[in-house]
């Protein structure tokens, strides 16, 4: 009587086919799955094995983007505004207005954000925690770029990462990016005083 | 504006211009406090004497009440119904939740156009009646045990679908429920999240839908707390009673097993 894995997808993938349709910005190609989040999906919260975890990382590693004009470091406090909105990509949402990181939501940030959430570990004097003092210097490049890594597509260094892909989905513009990644790195940002 | 209302928002200025010390106090105890206030007068109790009503009144082309519906427990009995939802019921030979099975009494008993109902925006029209029923239906088990029958195969097909849809990535963000709701002592914001894959959170979470939602000033029923979830996880739209939405039911209602439910609880 206890149904085989077999019954349950076939039910799982009939159920889906059947349960949702387009609304507003919001359409059905959302629900097809690339290869990090069917291992991720299959693997329900446990962690994936070794080799499939590290060929899922690999893969999203080679779409991370770097601006071609070599700058990382926007304004942090262009990048504050975009860690407070939550903003885009929800049915009720315009397709054309700017989509926010909805970075608070998860992590605490600048000291003065109270409302922050937990789902992610505190960002809080991220860049000066790292040492970073310049974040245009050569040392400091090894950090800048794991970071600028990290907000393009987090799967690159843990497959089953909870956060967003802003770069590569389409999330965040390569500017907002650049704004957040000063928010984070910037010694004269509130996160690193 | 009526009293309840004056006084829900008298409370949440409270909280809001409370000074950064107070601020810090845990959310869930702001909240706790808050629901203390409004202990003696949730809104939900204005829908579920509604929903009484409505659940006796005879409507419909058939012109028939719903008194003859058959919620799990026999034609009639609302008491117990909802702590065992979402179930399989043999006539329609589905695994129905709450609202699922309501659109088939009020199909089979009422005559009523229930693909249209299932159509409507949620607070409108039939909707809204729905919303008083849930209250109602809900409220009868109040402070009983959640217990759902899974020895039917097709409730046991439909609680590991749930399973499998919980932990289902999708969307730009890559959010599943699990994202949100499978660790403990989380927020977003400062907004707690339930564990919903085991006890005592399922029975926290699962366990207070439908619920006066005080910053909606309105009750949710399960489908539109679901229906928000899926906006929120950038997924397309879930149809009302859809499969996904039955079979998450069965999960978060099966994870709920011995837990209480408060429902219709009052939410932020």
């Amino acid at each position: 009587m206890t149904p085989t894995a077999q019954d349950i997808d076939l039910a799982t993938s009939q159920a889906m086919k059947s349960s949702f349709r387009d609304q507003g910005n919001a359409k059905l190609d959302r629900l097809t799955l690339d290869a990090s989040n069917q291992a991720c999906s299959e693997s329900e919260g446990a962690a994936l094995e070794d080799k499939l975890g590290k060929a899922i990382e690999e893969a999203n590693l080679k779409t991370v983007k770097f601006p071609a004009d070599g700058k990382l470091i926007g304004n942090w406090a262009e990048g504050e505004r975009v860690a407070q909105s939550g903003r885009g990509l929800t049915w009720t949402d315009s397709a054309t207005a700017a989509n926010g990181g909805s970075c608070y939501n998860c992590h605490q940030i600048s000291k003065t954000e109270l409302s922050y959430g937990s789902i992610g570990p505190s960002l809080y004097n991220y860049g000066k925690l790292r040492g970073v003092t310049d974040p245009t210097a050569v040392a400091s490049k090894p950090i800048v770029d794991y970071t600028w890594g990290k907000l393009w597509n987090s799967k690159a260094y843990n497959a089953c990462s909870g956060m967003p892909r802003f770069g590569h989905a389409n999330i965040l513009t390569e500017q907002q990016i650049k704004d957040v990644m000063a928010l984070l790195l910037d010694p004269k940002s509130p996160v690193n005083q | 504006m009526n009293n309840h209302l004056t006084w829900a928002l008298l409370g949440l200025t409270a909280l809001l211009i409370s000074p950064v010390a107070s601020a810090q106090k845990t959310t869930a105890e702001g909240i706790a406090e808050y629901r203390a206030m409004l202990a003696d007068g949730n809104p939900a109790e204005l829908y579920e004497a509604k929903g009484e009503a409505l659940w006796k009144q005879a409507r419909g082309p058939k012109n028939a009440s719903l008194e003859k519906c058959d919620l799990g427990k026999g034609a009639g009995v609302v008491k117990g119904a909802f702590v065992e939802l979402p179930r399989f019921f043999k006539d329609t030979q589905r695994v129905q939740d709450l609202e699922s099975r309501l659109l088939t009494c009020m199909d089979v008993q009422q005559g009523l156009d229930v693909v249209e109902i299932a159509k409507t925006r949620f607070g409108a029209g039939e909707q809204k009646n729905i919303e008083s029923l849930v209250a109602y239906i809900s409220g009868e088990s109040r402070g009983m045990k959640f217990n759902l029958p899974q020895a039917h195969a097709q409730e046991k097909l439909m609680y590991e679908v749930g399973k499998k849809v919980f932990y289902l990535r999708a969307g730009p963000m890559d959010f599943s429920c699990a994202s949100c709701h499978s660790e403990d002592n989380k927020r977003i914001r400062l907004q707690d999240l339930p564990n919903l894959t085991k006890q005592p959170g399922a029975s926290v979470g699962f366990g207070s839908w439908p619920a006066y939602r005080v910053s909606a000033g309105d009750l949710w029923s399960m489908q539109r707390r679901l229906n928000d979830c899926y906006r929120q996880q950038r997924f397309p739209y879930p149809g009302y009673a859809s499969d996904v939405t039955v079979a998450l039911g069965v999960y978060m209602g099966v994870a709920s097993k011995g837990g209480v439910s408060t429902a219709p609880a009052l939410k932020r």
